[in-house]
């Protein structure tokens, strides 16, 4: 969990750099998302204040725009594109098979917090069809087989 | 001696390793040679040729040999980078028929480097436009260039930027539209990402033009490398004096900020995508008021997509007349696609306006994997249509496009195959629209939702044929009511394909079969007894249980247990899985 006092100075060198800007909100949101990877309903309220915006205002933006999150990222994201290229390139079955190793379902994360599985619109290389991606990593051509092996590097690091 | 590059490029994607070989063959041949401080080498992504083995190209000479051996490289180097004669046999017989104006110089410039771009006769046009011409000028510059607006609707861009200049308001704004959302399109991002500052320069001369003094980006915030480097190069002009105030001595001030998108598709619409700079939701509104007469904080404004801008600087340097030199009557210059699905070679490619579809997928993109038979062609993503390979010698512009039913759009190009399902792809861009629909205006999200549906339940094999006029009746609606470009667009892969492949549909509808095998509900597995060597692998391997028999008496599938996974389909070695 992030520490209260640090997160307090944070999010006040945040306003100051954008308070006199128009339109901050979204930067700011932004700001926040790459710190913590999520935005935490404590850091709203408080910026809520210190913008003089309501707490419902704030709330209506983090829920509109698909980046912002409201619940705490998994140690490691996987994602995988479902874009136009990888969808005919049979991305459905990584899916398949990631949700069969890991026993979650898209949009959620294993119970250990290792993992979190999301299906994506297109992660821009098409050319590498299918295509997932493990935090910042990208796998292209993935094969189904592949998929195991690929996450229990991951595990492996962590031990 | 002049410095020189080498650009090294293999062709054949399938010969992964060659290039290396080939680069190393390079540099000994220079180092014998003691070349190796005057000659760069440089191994490219793309060299705009395809098939033709390793290819090679020389600048500043630019000189493309392909098709090279090994036993070339010693010629090469001692010929032509030593003696400077063309090797007349290497020559690139065949010229590509790609032309590569936006992407120049996209893989050859370090986009990292304002040198490099400036290098490469970057601001130039702006140098231009300041010193010598009025923003009357410019403007006259692009009627005559023909430009029109990269991002799919493909409004003429002068009187965009004429209605903007004639507002008398001493706050205006010019906006790059970077929010590229289309599933299967990445052209702006390799424009952000490989030469930014085409991108800055097409900006600036547009602030200069319309009279206004600040200018946004609106980048994905999903393409982090592209906002580095935007960022960078805004930074490297504005410390060398080509952004801020009193630019190049003109008395003109003009200043750039990025802002990030959130992950909303209806953000690339222009009022939406206001209104997210603005911070707030991004949700439409009605058009008119236009942005160019009340756009961001109430301020006209014009909005540019990445590829409308990086035009910008070449079609001022060239001159109008020059830049409408390429291109059909109506359509002008070059269009950057995003080749992909089932062609052989997938990218990135920039062909001149005109140029037939047949052209871009069997010259350009080598073809069908497997040398299958082209079904169709999807252009514009989920706001387009698909072509079907009857209508392959079309000539690609905006008007032909939109005649068959399809759209420019910002120039996703996805080729079909046989083993595509047109419904399942109906299906499958009408999920994407009814997951991005904002909600806002109830054509786009009841109509998408019940569109939706309906293909669920043909593809589900609970089709009647009265379903097909739901859906056209549906579509048409939204077409009509729907607020914002999304909503009226939404539906156009579902009329598209009813107009072209109704057949299939009634495939679907009435016999319940799935001709390509892509509907779950619809197909079934079935072991064929005269092809099978009775190895037990399907049934080994077949998660469900649901094949039984033995080695001596061969297997059979039990379509009530059958999940249709395919798996049998998948291992059987001697194609004795059918699927149907």
């Amino acid at each position: 969990m992030v520490k209260k006092d640090k997160l307090q100075a944070d999010l006040e060198g945040l306003v100051k750099k954008w308070k006199d800007k128009k339109g901050n909100l979204i930067m700011i949101l932004h700001s926040i998302e790459n710190i913590y990877g999520y935005v935490p309903r404590d850091t709203s309220i408080k910026l809520s204040r210190l913008l003089d915006v309501p707490l419902a205002r704030i709330y209506e933006v983090i829920t509109f725009y698909n980046y912002f999150k409201l619940e705490p990222p998994a140690k490691h994201n996987v994602a995988v594109c479902m874009g136009t290229a990888c969808y005919l390139k049979n991305a459905a079955s990584l899916i398949e098979e990631i949700e069969k190793i890991l026993h979650i379902k898209e949009g959620q994360s294993t119970k250990d917090g290792m993992f979190h599985l999301d299906v994506v619109r297109c992660l821009g290389c098409c050319g590498l069809a299918p295509v997932m991606m493990i935090d910042e990593k990208v796998y292209g051509k993935v094969k189904k087989s592949e998929i195991v092996d690929i996450l229990s590097k991951y595990v492996k690091e962590e031990e | 001696m002049e410095k020189k590059i080498i650009y090294i490029r293999d062709t054949d994607s399938a010969q992964k390793e060659r290039i290396n070989d080939y680069f190393t063959l390079f540099s000994n041949e220079l180092r014998d040679a003691n070349l190796l401080e005057q000659v760069q080498l440089v191994k490219v992504a793309d060299i705009g040729l395809y098939e033709k083995g390793v290819a090679v190209k020389i600048i500043p000479e630019n000189i493309v040999y392909s098709g090279i051996k090994t036993t070339d490289v010693k010629e090469i180097v001692e010929e032509t980078i030593r003696g400077g004669k063309i090797i007349k046999d290497l020559l690139c017989g065949k010229k590509s028929k790609q032309l590569r104006a936006v992407l120049k110089n996209c893989g050859y410039i370090d986009p990292e480097s304002l040198e490099d771009y400036i290098a490469a006769g970057g601001y130039k046009a702006l140098v231009k436009v300041l010193t010598e011409m009025k923003p009357e000028a410019v403007v006259e510059e692009l009627k005559k260039s023909g430009l029109r607006g990269r991002g799919g609707a493909g409004y003429p861009t002068w009187m965009k930027w004429n209605f903007a200049r004639g507002m008398n308001s001493p706050e205006k704004y010019v906006i790059c539209n970077g929010d590229e959302g289309d599933p299967g399109a990445y052209m702006d991002r390799s424009v952000l990402e490989g030469d930014p500052h085409s991108v800055l320069e097409g900006m600036i001369i547009a602030g200069y033009t319309i009279g206004s003094t600040k200018g946004y980006f609106y980048i994905r915030a999903e393409y982090p490398l592209a906002v580095e480097r935007v960022q960078k190069a805004i930074d490297q002009a504005t410390s060398a004096g080509l952004l801020g105030n009193n630019i190049l001595g003109s008395n003109f001030n003009f200043e750039l900020e990025i802002r990030l998108g959130a992950g909303a598709f209806v953000c690339g619409e222009e009022t939406s995508l206001i209104a997210s700079i603005e911070g707030k939701r991004g949700t439409p509104h009605p058009r008119p008021p236009y942005p160019s007469v009340k756009g961001l904080w109430g301020k006209p404004t014009i909005i540019n997509n990445v590829e409308t801008l990086a035009n910008i600087p070449l079609l001022i340097a060239g001159g109008g007349t020059k830049f409408a030199s390429v291109g059909t009557e109506k359509s002008k210059g070059t269009k950057v696609f995003a080749l992909t699905g089932k062609v052989k070679n997938s990218g990135l490619v920039e062909v001149p306006m005109g140029i037939t579809l047949r052209e871009i997928v069997y010259d350009i993109g080598g073809g069908i994997i497997n040398n299958r038979d082209i079904k169709a062609i999807q252009t514009g993503g989920p706001s387009g249509g698909v072509i079907p390979q009857e209508f392959l010698d079309t000539p690609v512009d905006y008007e032909n496009l939109g005649k068959l039913g399809s759209i420019m759009g910002s120039g996703g190009m996805i080729a079909i195959d046989d083993t595509d399902c047109l419904v399942d792809l109906a299906k499958f861009y009408l999920e994407f629209c009814v997951d991005e629909s904002c909600g806002k205006c109830a054509p786009c999200r009841l109509g998408g939702y019940q569109l939706l549906q309906i293909l669920k339940k043909i593809s589900g094999g609970n089709g009647e044929l009265e379903d097909l006029n739901r859906l056209k009746k549906i579509s048409y609606a939204m077409q009509k009511a729907s607020l914002c470009g999304l909503g009226q667009s939404a539906s156009n892969p579902v009329f598209s394909t009813i107009r072209y492949f109704e057949e299939e549909y009634k495939r679907h509808i009435v016999d319940k079969k799935c001709p390509a095998g892509k509907c779950k509900a619809l197909i079934s597995f079935k072991v064929i007894s005269e092809k099978c060597k009775k190895c037990g692998l399907c049934m080994k391997n077949c998660p469900a249980n649901a094949i039984t028999g033995s080695r001596e008496a061969g297997y059979i599938v039990d379509s009530q247990k059958c999940i249709k996974c395919g798996v049998c389909f998948d291992v059987c070695k001697f194609k004795a899985v059918m699927k149907e």
